[in-house]
């Protein structure tokens, strides 16, 4: 099957009006007669949700979490984008535009990204009027920061929870929606299957994960906005439900996944404790605002700190290397994830890393010099210019209170070390994955009536989003994409009618999802489920991970297929069908997961290139940069299934082509 | 500085099969526990443990780690999330405990929070208020005015925030010997009531969240203040005050 992005014609600022001004509506007066089906009630899901809720649409919403407050999207830290140009530094739509565009080396559509650059100001509309307590300035007005890959302050922000009142906003909305009854909420379900109707999106086959009862539930159109797929890797920033499984299952019946190699690595997380850890802890991408990031310059140093002999605050200011500074000196500290990523890999890797267990792994995230330059400007602010060195600190100390006061204290509850006083120790993570289901300009799977929102779906950034951009993408296609492209779709089915669920369509998708459950707990294995999910995180880490090559990709398409062989064979799944069962909840979810590790280390081979999250050891200048191959890569992956052994799968590709941009090397120099 | 130990310890944990069946107490020895884990880890051992040996694991609820989603709950040693002062159980590391502790792990314990298997409870009661009223109306058309049309005073915007940073893991609920929600739904009606955003509907909002509240048999308040205490993200008792101005003033009109 051809992809056909179906982006409109016309010059690129005007794209996106024209396009909705000549789609097609459904009348208020039939909107009740139609079903909306979400799944999924994170910033995508939540504001996709209250939005066709608002419009009359009849939306049944499902989530697997006890609350739809709960979707992970409420742990995101920094800040969103917005192209407001609140602060005169010289934003513009096209600025933001262009940032992402570039911050995505390339590879992403122009005209998704357009669109989401003059639908950010909006955002932030919506968000406000809705009593979201974003961060204001003395007069009253909203404050900004910067964030990585951007040279202007763009990033509105709520202290270091951003998300949270993201997703707090969104879930006021979907509960308005739930108390006036236009939307159905789901809590505590999980979407085992799609079920296709003539090849259209028809209904999902759910498990009440209470009762462990299989649910048929019928709608128009179905909207995955399931989230991300980092914890493929075991250990991530994501929380521990987040999973696949939507997302998979869609792919499984014809949904093309697009660019599954496209993982972002986080460069400020809290370094590996040990091996019972359960999942990575991020801090925030706008700490780099204030920290500085270092490793010893002397290896004898870093040796000695590792040893437990010196300490990082022993160091003098001529023996530390500020490598991001020394490199990126137009960028510095700010450069984006995967640049900051590689070069503390790189300094790691050359027998720098300070921290003191087996991996040796982590930099320094340091605040020192912040608090004494704020701490005289505060005091200076305040008519004080001859402060002494205590109150400067004290007053330093007070700043980054205000600025980063929570994640300070999050780092102190995990390592036991005060940040304030000891530079934070970090190391890079899977964070984001920007790979996904891939969708057309309005959002729809190669599925006809399945749309995939937010992180779900394959992006609108490419191989490498930047900060704050993630939350502005989830509410951009919930709030302001999907109510005309769903509604474009929803308007030649005002005749249909209910769908019935007692069709052989759902009694074929019911029995597949139950032999599998049944399988799981009838295979009376020697073998925990998370057993094999840390197998596999191990073999995804260390060969699909920050950097890949050739031979490590060839062999770990190879070490999964043996592990799902093994799995299959080998797993122990306790308890029954019939309750809440988490042993069976999580089988079912690694058990795609090791699909789609294949089908990653499959799409990272192919793509004989570097760019953005996607490195390709072989690909490389000679000072260590991404060396992007615009002539043979400048294309959308997006794989077609073709039953169960992944190997089979069909690669499809959908040119990028750029005409507003120029294409052009990435250089944060 | 980390410390890298390990200790041995004695749970005793609560085990209940369903929502219609009776619980119990059950005895289980962990061993090396590494006291960098989270308290969350640690309990992942235990159950790895007990699959490993054929059981059941325990359930309970947990999602982030990372001390914002508010999934993660447990009584441990008779405190909501633990003895830390203003932590989630996922954000409790086990340096907290010593070598050879008997550690009680039990879940929240509310009439409006009915145990659903083990450690598990239903908090959608708390849903259920803020469907009754903890929003603003807008249509969500992105057509609304300029986010900077209406200036907010920052000491205005940062209560809200403080407000707006309850979780909803409902410690509060579960620390008060009343069963009382009302730090909660202080905190919802405090966010709205502090922004010129909210204001239109303030006086109906408080007055459905309130009733939605007792109908959903959380009891009163009696200004004891345990919620405050044991609340994870520190929020103050200013809001339950506040919230019964809003009722008050709401009542009269």
């Amino acid at each position: 099957m051809a992809l056909d992005s179906k982006i409109p014609a016309g010059d690129i600022s005007r794209k996106w009006t024209d396009y909705k001004d000549h789609l097609k509506l459904v009348a208020p007066n039939n909107r009740p007669k139609i079903d909306i089906i979400v799944v999924g009630t994170g910033l995508a899901g939540a504001s996709a949700a209250a939005s066709l809720g608002e419009m009359g649409y009849n939306v049944k919403a499902f989530c697997f979490q006890d609350s739809p407050r709960r979707a992970h999207s409420i742990a995101a830290q920094g800040g969103i984008n917005a192209a407001k140009n609140y602060q005169n530094d010289g934003d513009s739509t096209f600025r933001l535009f262009y940032d992402t565009i570039k911050g995505g080396d390339y590879r992403a559509r122009e005209a998704n990204v357009h669109r989401l650059a003059e639908v950010s100001a909006n955002i932030i509309d919506q968000c406000v009027a809705q009593g979201v307590p974003f961060a204001r300035d003395y007069g009253g007005m909203l404050d900004n920061r910067s964030f990585g890959g951007t040279q202007v302050q763009r990033t509105f922000y709520a202290a270091g929870q951003t998300g949270q009142q993201l997703l707090l906003g969104a879930y006021s909305s979907l509960s308005r929606q739930i108390g006036l009854g236009r939307v159905q909420m789901y809590n505590r379900h999980e979407m085992l299957d799609i079920v296709k109707v003539d090849g259209k999106a028809r209904g999902i086959i759910a498990r009440n994960l209470i009762t462990g009862e299989l649910e048929r539930h019928s709608a128009h159109a179905v909207i995955i906005a399931s989230g991300g797929y980092g914890n493929v890797y075991f250990l991530s920033t994501n929380a521990m439900g987040s999973n696949v499984t939507a997302a998979w299952k869609i792919h499984k019946k014809g949904a093309h996944f697009a660019n599954p190699c496209y993982v972002q690595i986080h460069p400020t997380c809290i370094p590996v404790h040990g091996s019972n850890q359960s999942k990575l802890t991020l801090m925030s991408e706008s700490l780099r605002n204030s920290g500085r990031i270092w490793v010893p310059k002397k290896k004898e140093d870093a040796e000695a700190i590792r040893a437990g002999k010196m300490k990082p605050t022993d160091i003098k200011e001529d023996d530390r290397d500020y490598f991001l500074e020394r490199r990126y000196p137009a960028f510095g500290n700010l450069v984006p994830r995967d640049v900051a990523s590689r070069a503390a890999k790189e300094r790691c890797d050359a027998g720098f890393g300070i921290e003191n267990n087996d991996t040796q792994e982590g930099v320094y995230l340091d605040f020192s010099s912040e608090i004494i330059n704020k701490g005289k400007q505060t005091a200076y602010a305040q008519g004080n210019h001859h402060p002494s060195d205590e109150e400067v600190i004290k007053l330093g100390k007070a700043w980054i209170e205000e600025k980063y006061g929570n994640l300070f204290q999050m780092y102190e509850q995990i390592t036991a070390d005060n940040p304030y006083e000891v530079p934070m120790k970090i190391y890079p993570a899977v964070h984001y994955t920007m790979g996904g289901v891939w969708v057309d300009y309005n959002l729809q799977s190669s599925i006809p009536g399945c749309f995939v929102a937010g992180e779900a779906n394959f992006s609108d950034h490419g191989a490498n989003r930047l900060g704050a951009s993630a939350l502005m993408q989830g509410l951009a296609d919930g709030y302001f994409v999907l109510p005309y492209t769903v509604s474009d779709y929803l308007a030649n089915e005002i005749r249909t009618g209910t769908i019935p669920t007692n069709t052989a369509e759902f009694d074929a998708a019911e029995a597949n999802v139950k032999g599998q459950i049944d399988g799981f707990l009838n295979n009376n294995g020697t073998k925990t489920v998370d057993h094999f999910h840390k197998k596999l995180g191990h073999i995804m880490w260390n060969k699909v991970g920050m950097g890949r090559n050739e031979q490590g990709l060839t062999e770990a398409i190879a070490e999964i297929a043996a592990l799902k062989a093994e799995f299959y064979k080998d797993v122990f799944v306790p308890g029954t069908a019939d309750e809440l069962n988490t042993e069976l909840e999580k089988a079912l979810r690694v058990a795609d997961f090791i699909d789609l590790g294949q089908l990653m280390a499959r799409d990272a081979l192919q793509r004989k290139e570097s760019c953005g999250g996607h490195f390709r050891e072989e690909y490389q200048d000679a000072e260590g940069e991404t060396l992007r191959d615009d002539e043979n890569f400048a294309f959308v992956g997006a794989w077609e299934y073709q039953g169960d052994d992944i190997n089979n799968e069909v690669l499809h590709k959908e040119e990028l082509k750029y005409e507003y941009i120029k294409i052009a090397a990435r250089n944060y120099k | 500085m980390a410390s890298n130990k390990n200790i041995n310890i004695t749970l005793k944990i609560w085990r209940q099969k369903n929502a219609k069946t009776k619980g119990n107490i059950e005895t289980y020895k962990l061993d090396n526990v590494s006291t960098d884990s989270s308290f969350l880890e640690m309990l992942d051992q235990l159950n790895e443990q007990l699959v490993g040996n054929r059981q059941e694991p325990v359930a309970f609820d947990h999602d982030c780690r990372e001390g914002i989603c508010g999934m993660c709950s447990l009584y441990i040693n008779g405190q909501a999330h633990g003895p830390a002062h203003k932590v989630t159980t996922c954000q409790l590391h086990m340096r907290s405990f010593k070598d050879g502790d008997t550690i009680y792990v039990e879940p929240w314990r509310s009439k409006a929070f009915p145990v659903i298997k083990d450690l598990v409870v239903d908090r959608s009661s708390f849903d259920r208020i803020q469907q009754a009223g903890g929003f603003v109306s807008v249509n969500t058309t992105g057509r609304t005015i300029d986010a900077n049309a209406t200036p907010v005073p920052k000491h205005d915007a940062d209560r809200a925030f403080e407000a707006a940073a309850c979780i909803g893991c409902g410690a509060c609920v579960a620390s008060c010997k009343n069963g009382s929600a009302m730090l909660f739904v202080g905190a919802k009606v405090s966010q709205y009531a502090l922004l010129p955003q909210g204001k239109v509907e303030a006086t109906q909002r408080v007055l459905s969240m309130v009733r939605q509240m007792d109908e959903e048999g959380f009891g009163n308040c009696t200004n004891t203040g345990a919620c405050e205490v044991e609340c994870p993200k520190g929020i103050s008792l200013e809001n339950i005050a506040r919230m019964n101005r809003e009722y008050l003033f709401a009542s009269v009109k």
